[in-house]
């Protein structure tokens, strides 16, 4: 069927076929989509369809909805919390380490008693975590590891135990219901005593957090200062590390062991992107934190049986990539567009200085330029000369005199453009002079300066050049602020 | 208010890093209102030295006065200036916020900085020349200028005895100009400032005072007496490298380091 010639004909036409049926199947996509719904109904007739589910969440008519949509906003707050200090001290990998550590404690707490009781549940996950940070240091000071290598191995270690005594409880007689959670997490089945145990500890790290805030911030930043002051930076540190201990107990029903180390360091690590204060840090890492927590719990519920916690993470991931992208000054769109914009005024400002040179070898006897001479002077095509030429028009730098492209500078750009020349000629005067580097080494280092330079540092130049008039090559230096 | 009493007495200091000890039987005294140079080879426990001081480290054996008490509780009288390699400069802080920092020590567990405590920080600041620059996040500073912020941090702290770790450590001259003049008027005004430092050369220009280190004490005093290529040749000479090895074995050796502690 293929045609053994296609001629230029056939190719053009096929495409523009192409492009008049595109939209209208694009158009016809979201018609497909309450089929998709229906037959998603139709499938499980006994749940609610999707929309109804989501009306179920959002009213909170279930006291199970109500429990775990608490149960996960309170945990984004206290992890997002407890996080910015995790994050900014660049122990990151230690509350990672910590949440998995704790695994096998908490599965042994849950054998002494059988039950998710939380008093046992949060001994024996300190004293795994106690032990894991005893095991770190043990690597670090008696062999040539470093901290990362002895975090990987007690993670690993501890979590390999941990996940092989849950597959054991799981098979012993009995009720053993929620064990399995413990690993990602099921909001839908967090009770009454589960919700308290996270709002407790919200509550705790909220007001200790609070209360001692310059204190944690000069202990995170400088706990060797800390200390020379009185401040105890390392029984603060413990502090921290026992909140972390039980912000992951408590985290377990609700997104689980793995998740909350994730959910500790991701709405900090968002805020960390958006701001350079501490207290602010703090606060929309919480405020991500339970934005995270809320769609997560939302998420879950939609379709039962998934569990929580990777929906909170993916929701609290989604907020990174954002801020990631479009965070206004670190963000990487935001830092492109900033680029992209410098890049176009060194453009404008290089055709300037083009318009100030041909203008410079008339001795200033014509105050026009034509377009032919400016596409001879900056040795690029035509049309990308005519562009250059109406991006100085539309900036209100030059305009246009007849319609043959010949163009004249306006006032501002006359200034400008003597600015340009003049830092030009003054930083190769300054390098040929005081670096003392060659005059024909010069040139190329100046096209770059020359954009860069500030209204103090050409004073400064000035001053220690003592007022020059004339460049190394011999070319008047024009002076600032005056219309040649 | 010049202490008849030593700003600074260390008696018989001996530290320790995993057994292997790095300061021996440290003994000296410095008089209040000296501008104090602490010098000595690389790896000679100059920052050791001050960080034990300070109580920061713990001790192996000896103790530490300030103005005939113990230092541990003089604290709100003591000020720090750590090296700046110690700190995270991405840290969300500002350079206010930093400043502030140094009137913490004055403050209860539940205080925040108040209204004076910021004028104190502006006036440290301004003393610095660094004002304009209250707001900037602290990674947008250069070398110089985050020594002045740790500088003025310290000022802030309004002490008696200073500790400062290596301020000149990779900052211009003009700036180190600045520096020296404000720790020589700090000393006009009766306090007492210990400089860890590293170039030679303008240890007779800066200082007033010296204590000579290579892993023991080699001398303390004015600095007419110390600066001479006798006292010199002793700290930086290589007969002090023994010291090293010694150290080095009774490292591997445990209940040999144990015996020396006693």
């Amino acid at each position: 069927m293929i045609p053994c010639s296609i001629g230029d004909q056939t190719l053009s036409h096929r495409s523009s076929r192409l492009r008049r049926v595109l939209p209208t199947v694009l158009a016809c996509l979201p018609l497909l989509w309450p089929a998709a719904a229906e037959a998603a109904r139709i499938q499980d007739v006994v749940e609610a369809g999707v929309l109804e589910q989501a009306w179920r969440f959002l009213s909170l008519r279930d006291p199970s909805v109500r429990l775990a949509l608490a149960g996960c906003v309170l945990l984004g707050l206290c992890c997002g919390l407890l996080g910015t200090f995790i994050v900014v001290r660049q122990y990151a990998l230690v509350g990672d380490t910590l949440a998995h550590a704790v695994l096998p404690g908490i599965a042994l707490g849950y054998v002494w008693t059988l039950s998710k009781s939380p008093l046992h549940l949060f001994v024996g996950a300190v004293l795994a975590g106690l032990l894991g940070t005893v095991v770190v240091s043990l690597i670090r000071d008696t062999t040539r590891l470093k901290r990362d290598t002895a975090l990987g191995v007690v993670l690993g270690g501890f979590y390999g135990v941990g996940i092989l005594l849950v597959t054991l409880i799981q098979r012993l007689p009995g009720d053993k219901s929620g064990v399995k959670s413990f690993l990602f997490g099921s909001a839908a089945a967090l009770s009454e005593s589960d919700v308290l145990l996270i709002a407790g500890v919200a509550a705790v790290s909220l007001l200790l957090l609070g209360l001692l805030f310059p204190h944690f911030r000069v202990a995170s930043f400088d706990p060797t200062f800390a200390t020379s002051i009185g401040i105890p930076a390392q029984a603060m540190h413990y502090l921290l590390m026992l909140l972390l201990a039980w912000a992951v107990v408590s985290a377990l029903q609700a997104v689980g062991v793995v998740m909350v180390s994730a959910l500790l360091v991701i709405p900090a690590a968002t805020a960390w992107l958006l701001t350079d204060r501490l207290h602010v840090m703090a606060a929309l890492a919480m405020g991500i934190g339970m934005a995270a927590g809320a769609a997560g719990a939302f998420l879950s519920a939609l379709k039962t049986g998934l569990p929580t916690g990777p929906f909170v993470v993916l929701s609290a991931a989604a907020l990174f990539s954002a801020a990631f992208f479009f965070a206004p000054r670190k963000g990487l769109v935001s830092r492109v567009l900033s680029k992209s914009r410098q890049s176009r005024r060194i453009r404008r400002e290089n055709t300037l200085k083009a318009i100030y040179h041909l203008l410079e070898e008339g001795g200033f006897a014509d105050e026009t330029v034509t377009r032919q001479a400016l596409v001879e002077r900056r040795r690029r095509p035509v049309a990308e000369v005519d562009r250059e030429i109406a991006a100085l028009v539309a900036h209100g730098l030059a305009e246009p005199v007849s319609a043959d492209g010949r163009v004249r500078l306006t006032p501002p750009g006359r200034a400008r453009a003597a600015e340009i020349v003049r830092n030009h000629r003054l930083w190769e005067l300054f390098l040929t002079h005081a670096a003392d580097i060659a005059p024909d080494h010069v040139h190329d280092d100046a096209e770059k300066i020359e954009h860069v330079l500030g209204e103090d540092i050409v004073r400064k130049l000035e001053r220690a050049l003592d007022q020059p008039t004339e460049d190394p090559h011999g070319k008047h230096i024009p002076l600032a602020q005056t219309h040649p | 208010m010049s202490d008849p009493l030593p700003a600074l007495e260390v008696h018989d200091l001996t530290v320790a890093y995993h057994k292997k000890p790095v300061l021996w039987g440290i003994d000296f005294q410095v008089p209040a209102g000296k501008l104090v140079g602490v010098v000595g080879p690389n790896g000679a426990g100059k920052s050791t030295l001050i960080k034990a001081a300070m109580g920061l480290l713990p001790l192996s054996s000896g103790w530490v006065q300030a103005f005939g008490a113990p230092l541990r509780d003089q604290r709100h009288r003591v000020g720090y200036v750590p090296q700046r390699e110690e700190i995270d400069w991405d840290f969300p802080v500002n350079v206010m916020d930093v400043v502030l920092m140094g009137r913490y020590g004055k403050l209860g567990w539940l205080k925040r900085p108040g209204r004076r405590d910021r004028e104190i920080a502006r006036a440290c600041l301004e003393k610095v020349r660094m004002l304009p620059y209250a707001d900037r996040q602290i990674s947008n500073l250069s070398g110089g200028q985050q020594q002045r912020v740790f500088l003025a941090r310290a000022l802030a702290q309004e002490s008696d005895l200073y500790f400062m770790d290596e301020p000149f450590a990779g900052v211009d001259a003009a700036t180190e100009e600045a520096i020296i003049g404000l720790l020589r008027e700090l000393c006009r005004e009766g306090r007492t400032v210990l400089v860890v430092h590293h170039d030679l050369a303008s240890v007779p220009d800066y200082f007033d005072w010296l204590v000579l280190l290579n892993l023991r004490l080699v001398g303390c005093g004015p600095t007419t007496e110390m600066f001479t290529p006798a006292m010199l040749s002793k700290t930086y000479g290589g007969q002090l490298t023994v010291m090293t090895e010694v150290a080095q074995a009774l490292a591997k050796n445990e209940a040999l380091a144990r015996e020396t502690r006693h």
